[in-house]
């Protein structure tokens, strides 16, 4: 009796509790957020619980979660391409005057993560997230082989330059197609593990890293939308033959389909001398450096300018949430500088300018200076309300030319533009 | 008593109507009213993650936009090309095998316990580990391939010619056990006799496979062929873990297309006129194959 008595009292205690829900993708850094959100329960007594999806189904989830207005999420931790949608269709809650009431300055972080991940109209000073994990698509590489003195001074007789962290896209396929097919240590090794992915958005953030690198524009700064000539450049076009010329003659056998683990499991089992990939995932990286694998880290190659790929995401209030004000009270936690510090300490990628101007920051990891050279070039797909209508012609239309070899470099980038054209016609854009 | 009283009045009509009631209001409001819903959507310009956003008439452009569209008619020949090709292999394998087992051997229960076992797993759990057995450095296919010829290393799901036939196989593999299964019954259903009648006219067992056996299955191989016809129509999971319709779209069925113009594009009211058309389009044909297969039953 007196069991039943207590539990029941358990019961009634848990569930008068305060506590709220988080939603976010399933990866590393999730389990970083996991750690450090205990110590908010410790000081505010809110409980909160984590929702980790995986990947390939983050964006169908959390997108149909807010497009039903749902309530399971009272935070969001979404990608920096859905804040448009979350801005233009009410799903994010307009943090301006939260942050002027608790002297949350957008200027105590990064600019270059406000733009992105913080505000609608791009640009404006409307802010739906505070920036939360800050990204951008990079290369780790087997520094353990290129430290190796019998392949530095074959490579340097091949190619008459050392081999090392590769300055431009062009020594990067050299430094690839030199490892493709090499046996080392008795085991056949491959050139680079880049992004295939088909379903969701793999090859697209793959491909931009290559077509920013070669000064790509979406649209006429000058006239938006207008991308003939710009999305369809000379040089765009170059950038994507470049990448089919990678993924024939670089990616390991069968990685037709490969995105973030994919990537992570060809460099791991030591087929790939580079792989490309999010930061997120390097401090995992580094740490499994064992049976004399040493990786190294560095940002996006230049080739016509420099620039990379833009990962990361902002945190925000999801509107239909029922607990906004327990909500807020974390983002006020979260966006402290002591806690930001803390966050980046336990592998999460802090926005905050205290963390990312401290003189001991690109010395504290050995892809620190990477990411902070990463964060000042950074560029994004279209963070349009629509953004997912433009995103899957792009996934069709490059997996079909790299992957499947089918067409022209031209004839695909003409294809997507077409397929834009319509969708911004329809959003009244155009 | 009172409760007995009441439904000793009701008429034979009133009962019938009790007991079918429930699943005629489930499949109004599971089946009928979303169809009609679609329909209706399928004239509008709605799109249903625009929220506040009115949908407005349109009459038929949405019909014209999807017939019109290049990719959809590609989407389509990928389709029947994958319907085509999984119904003749499950047919010619099928019939084979439950001829085979409609023999009486040693092992023939645990044979065909073996063979159906495919068909008890989950697609997409099917999907995911051909991706493995597919992988052209550590998975099987590969190398039982090369082991009777050595065609190097190929990939058959990064590859726009081979990866059709990817998805064939493993749909092949899966489904085959079931149109075996329905000639398997549909075997042991004729009658000795013929058989006996057919040796004392000293017909070959050739003959008597053309004039007896396959007369007597074929409604049943035709049957397996309609539930594997419509279900390969709306294929999707397999094939979304195993290519997600790539490379480029070599793979795309229409039912992916349709899922990502729906539920990724939230092109509510042009989906819904292409689900109207496939819809159509899978009516008419299973009415003409089942007026079809009643001739050929009635023979």
């Amino acid at each position: 009796m007196i069991l039943l008595f207590v539990s029941l009292f358990a019961f009634s205690a848990n569930s008068n509790a305060k506590s709220i829900t988080l939603g976010w993708a399933a990866w590393d850094p999730a389990n970083a957020l996991q750690e450090l959100t205990k110590e908010f329960t410790a000081e505010t007594g809110i409980d909160v619980n984590f929702e980790f999806v995986p990947w390939p189904n983050f964006a169908d989830r959390m997108l149909n979660e807010l497009n039903n207005k749902g309530k399971t999420f009272d935070l969001l931790i979404g990608d920096s391409q859905w804040i448009g949608a979350g801005a233009v269709y009410g799903h994010y809650v307009k943090l301006n005057d939260f942050f002027d009431k608790e002297g949350i300055s957008m200027n105590d972080f990064s600019p270059a993560t406000v733009y992105a991940y913080s505000t609608w109209p791009k640009g404006s000073e409307n802010y739906y997230a505070l920036p939360a994990m800050g990204d951008a698509l990079a290369w780790a590489y087997r520094k353990d082989w290129f430290d190796r003195p019998e392949l530095k001074s074959e490579f340097k007789k091949k190619h008459g330059y050392d081999l090392g962290v590769p300055a431009s896209w062009d020594q990067l396929y050299d430094m690839c197609t030199f490892f493709q097919g090499r046996e080392i240590d008795g085991q056949k090794r491959y050139g680079a593990a880049i992004n295939t992915e088909r379903g969701s958005e793999g090859i697209t953030m793959g491909v931009t890293a290559a077509m920013y690198a070669w000064g790509m524009e979406y649209e006429n700064p000058n006239k938006p939308y207008d991308m003939e000539g710009y999305f369809n450049s000379p040089q765009a076009v170059e950038a994507v033959e470049f990448y089919r010329k990678l993924y024939e003659g670089c990616a390991p056998p069968g990685h037709s389909d490969a995105y973030m683990v994919a990537n992570l499991d060809a460099y791991k089992s030591g087929q790939v001398a580079f792989q490309m990939n999010w930061y997120a995932f390097w401090p995992g990286v580094s740490k499994e450096d064992s049976d004399g694998r040493v990786s190294g880290f560095f940002a996006n190659p230049k080739q016509n300018v420099a620039a990379a790929t833009l990962g990361g995401q902002g945190i925000s209030v999801v509107k239909y949430s029922d607990k906004q004000d327990l909500a807020l009270e974390y983002i006020k936690w979260f966006a402290r500088p002591d806690v930001q510090q803390k966050w980046w300490d336990l592998g999460g990628y802090s926005c905050h300018n205290d963390v990312l101007n401290s003189p001991s920051f690109p010395t504290s990891t050995v892809y620190a200076q990477g990411f902070l050279d990463s964060m000042g070039i950074v560029k994004d797909f279209w963070q349009e309300p629509t953004f997912v209508e433009l995103m899957l012609p792009m996934q069709e239309a490059i997996h079909d030319y790299v992957v499947n070899g089918k067409g022209t470099a031209k004839g695909a980038l003409d294809k997507i533009i077409e397929e834009w054209v319509e969708v911004f016609e329809a959003d009244g854009k155009l | 008593m009172s409760v007995k009283k009441k439904f000793k009045g009701l008429s034979d009509k009133a009962v019938a109507w009790l007991f079918i009631g429930p699943s005629v209001f489930l499949l109004l409001a599971i089946n009928i009213y979303p169809l009609i819903y679609a329909i209706r959507m399928s004239f509008t310009n709605f799109y249903a993650n625009k929220i506040g956003r009115e949908p407005q008439f349109v009459g038929l452009k949405n019909y014209i936009k999807v017939l019109n569209k290049e990719a959809i008619w590609e989407k389509m020949q990928v389709t029947a090309n994958f319907m085509f090709w999984t119904l003749l292999l499950q047919a010619v394998i099928g019939l084979g095998l439950a001829l085979l087992l409609n023999r009486k051997f040693k092992g023939n229960e645990l044979l065909t316990t073996l063979i159906v076992l495919p068909m008890m797993l989950s697609p997409a759990v099917v999907g995911v580990f051909w991706t493995y057995l597919y992988n052209p450095q550590v998975g099987l296919f590969n190398y039982v391939v090369n082991f009777f010829y050595d065609f190097g290393s190929f990939d058959m799901i990064g590859s726009s010619e081979l990866a059709p036939w990817s998805i064939v196989i493993v749909d092949t593999w899966m489904w085959t056990p079931f149109t075996m299964l329905i000639c398997l019954a549909g075997l042991r259903s004729v009658p000795n006799y013929l058989y006996e009648a057919a040796e004392v006219d000293r017909a070959s067992k050739w003959q008597q496979f053309i004039y007896i056996t396959l007369p007597s299955v074929l409604p049943f191989l035709l049957l397996a062929l309609l539930f594997r016809g419509i279900e390969n129509f709306k294929m999707f999971d397999m094939v979304v873990e195993l290519t997600s319709g790539g490379p480029g779209s070599a793979t795309e069925l229409a039912s992916i297309n349709l899922k990502r113009e729906a539920f990724e594009k939230w092109k509510t009211g042009y989906s819904s006129a292409f689900a109207v058309i496939l819809f159509v389009t899978i009516f008419g044909f299973g009415n003409v194959y089942v007026k079809v297969m009643n001739k050929i039953k009635e023979r």
